[in-house]
């Protein structure tokens, strides 16, 4: 078995507001190992971010609570110092960002950007560092990298930049590159082409991926394992086999459903999942997804254990109250997958 | 940079022009304004008074008057009314004092506001904030002239720490700075406010950019990241500002320091002919601002595309 990388532990992250206490993340547990891709999922605001901004201590501030743990190769980077957090950060975890726009620097040069990083972590020359930011960049397939590397970010393409973004995350070979919703802000053909950047990356065996998204098309091209988050908790984790054939909560369903497939007639309007999330202030009792349920029952205003229900696949867990059967049963829409028949058809 | 430099030149002199004409115009309009009196002495008879407008060319029409006036300042010739000085040659011994008491309060006020504002934004809400920022409020509302009456009489009156007024040129340095450190400082104070102000807000800007976190995921120091991406990239507005800030003060603007503290410089001749409605120091005054006005415009702008290479001189 890969080496287990990162073991996150009934992780807790809530913010102190003036509308009161956000809890952002209610007990999330994961793991990742080495050259595994590991993919969050879930809508704005269900706390994909927070949580592995969390891990890198990117939401530490005067307002933040946190709970649980999450152990880097052992060590706990909940409790650690901001001093060994500085350490860990770009070095042992290195993370891409949403939008490689802002994600930069203006005023720097994007090899300096990366020449910084290095040298925060390596006693070594600035004209070392700068190769290695050069060859860095021509390994992620940025063309002219000896010249580009003295541009700014302005003069790059939304692509280039995110290529530069990645050959940043890549300098110091981490272990675990965090990759928080990388493509949404590119067309698809430089999605593609990202995607193929970290899949080759998982694939070398060195780092462990994890993926955030809302794209469940690209949850399907990259990942290896899907954890589908809903209002701050998990609601259902397992392989991508098991989440995309065999899903046992009626959110992923809705998720699921929601897929436009070019194989199939058009639907006369798109599904969606009717409602909004959950407010994190007042979060409902019970299972967090019970206002927007079709399927809800008497057992629902009790919160859901996140627990291998399909028996033989004890890594497929899920939080919903369903039947095994009853769930099997409810989830087909038509001739597909979706969360009840009139949020399908329109 | 040859087309920005030839566009800030007719800049420059559209602006001189205006500044010149709209001056030279409102003398025109002031009710009971008349130079020829002022000249020929409280005492004289209409004749006298007749015939110094004759000899100033006070009845000449207004383009006659401003050209010729135009003409003399040019040629270095221009003599104010009322002690019948040379108005160029005035601007020119004065501006030394003037560039002592300017460019040290400038380099006061600047620094002082980049550490203040700093602390203020890394303390944001705290206490060292909150006391800060209301001393800001108290600097940008005390009047210079209050400011510098009372520094005076705490430091110059009642312990005579700092010199009673007056001036030493700088080839005493000691002398020069001794007494020159209360008017730097009633300068500075304004500005001190007003800038700390301005920093802290765009820190605290900065500070939620996407960049500034990618900084921070970068495992850079909190102190690297602060100076390197969020002070830098949030110096460009108070570069700006101190650039006319510095332009007009340069040009006379720090005429009420200078009376008071009885500084001869450029602001403290201009001050007496504003009180004496005595046109030409006003006028040289005026396009003497405007001139620093556009250069140090200019020069902001060169600071800026330095630090920001998204932008272009143009």
């Amino acid at each position: 078995m890969a080496e287990r990388l990162l073991e996150v532990e009934s992780l807790q992250v809530s913010f102190a507001t003036e509308d009161g206490l956000v809890r952002a993340v209610d007990d999330v547990s994961f793991t990742l190992d080495r050259g595994e891709v590991v993919a969050i999922v879930g809508e704005s605001g269900s706390g994909k971010s927070v949580s592995v901004m969390t891990l890198m201590g990117l939401t530490r501030g005067n307002n933040s609570r946190f709970g649980g743990s999450a152990r880097l190769l052992g060590k706990d980077l909940i409790s650690a110092s901001e001093h060994d957090l500085e350490r860990i950060r770009g070095k042992e975890i290195a993370m891409i960002f949403q939008d490689p726009i802002s994600s930069l620097s203006p005023v720097h040069r994007i090899g300096d950007q990366i020449v910084e990083q290095i040298r925060a972590h390596e006693d070594i020359s600035k004209a070392a560092a700068f190769d290695r930011a050069v060859e860095l960049m021509e390994r992620v397939g940025i063309p002219r990298a000896a010249d580009r590397a003295r541009a700014y970010p302005h003069e790059f393409s939304g692509g280039m930049r995110q290529r530069a973004m990645i050959a940043m995350a890549l300098s110091l070979s981490p272990s675990v590159l965090i990759a928080d919703e990388p493509t949404t802000a590119l067309d698809v053909t430089i999605q593609a082409q990202i995607l193929e950047e970290i899949k080759q990356l998982s694939g070398s065996g060195e780092s462990g991926v994890i993926f955030v998204t809302h794209d469940l098309g690209v949850v399907a091209d990259i990942a290896d394992r899907v954890i589908v988050m809903y209002g701050g908790r998990v609601v259902e984790q397992g392989t991508l086999d098991e989440i995309f054939y065999d899903p046992q909560h009626p959110y992923t369903w809705g998720l699921l459903g929601s897929i436009t497939r070019m194989d199939r007639e058009p639907p006369r309007r798109l599904p969606s999942i009717p409602g909004l999330p959950p407010s994190l202030v007042n979060p409902p009792e019970g299972c967090h997804f019970r206002p927007r349920c079709p399927h809800e029952f008497e057992q629902c205003p009790k919160v859901p254990g996140l627990e291998a229900r399909v028996d033989g696949s004890p890594e497929h867990k899920d939080r919903c109250w369903l039947s095994l059967e009853e769930k099997r049963k409810r989830r087909v829409v038509g001739d597909q997958i979706g969360l009840a028949r009139e949020t399908v058809i329109g | 940079m040859a087309r920005f430099v030839a566009r800030r030149l007719l800049s420059a002199l559209a602006l001189l022009f205006a500044t010149s004409v709209v001056v030279f115009g409102i003398f025109e309009v002031i009710p009971s304004y008349n130079p020829a009196r002022a000249i020929a002495g409280r005492n004289a008879n209409a004749t006298t008074v007749q015939q110094v407008a004759q000899k100033f060319g006070f009845n000449k029409p207004f383009y006659a008057q401003y050209a010729n006036t135009m003409k003399l300042i040019f040629t270095g010739q221009v003599i104010d009314y009322q002690d019948d000085l040379n108005v160029v040659d005035q601007f020119k011994q004065r501006f030394g004092a003037t560039l002592s008491l300017v460019i040290p309060a400038g380099l006061l006020w600047l620094l002082t506001s980049i550490v203040l504002g700093s602390i203020s934004a890394l303390r944001a809400g705290r206490i060292a904030d909150r006391t800060l920022m209301v001393l800001a409020i108290l600097g940008v509302s005390v009047p210079v002239f209050l400011l510098a009456e009372v520094l005076l009489y705490v430091f110059a009156f009642k312990t005579s720490i700092f010199p009673n007024t007056g001036y030493a040129g700088i080839s005493n340095p000691a002398q020069w700075a001794y007494h020159l450190v209360l008017p730097w400082f009633s300068i500075a104070v304004l500005s001190v406010g007003f800038y700390s102000r301005v920093l802290r807000s765009n820190l605290l800007d900065t500070v939620n950019q996407d960049f500034v976190r990618t900084a921070r995921a970068k495992g850079l120091s909190g102190r690297r990241v602060f100076v390197r991406h969020v002070l830098r990239n949030s110096l460009m507005p108070i570069i700006t500002i101190f650039g006319l800030d510095f332009a007009t003060l340069l040009g006379g603007a720090a005429l009420v320091t200078e009376a008071v503290f009885n500084i001869p410089g450029v602001g403290q001749y201009e001050a007496q002919a504003i009180g004496q409605l005595d046109v030409p120091p006003i006028l040289v005054g005026a396009m003497f601002t405007a001139f620093f006005v556009v250069l140090f415009g200019a020069l902001a702008d060169i600071l800026y595309a330095f630090l920001d290479p998204r932008i272009r001189l143009t």
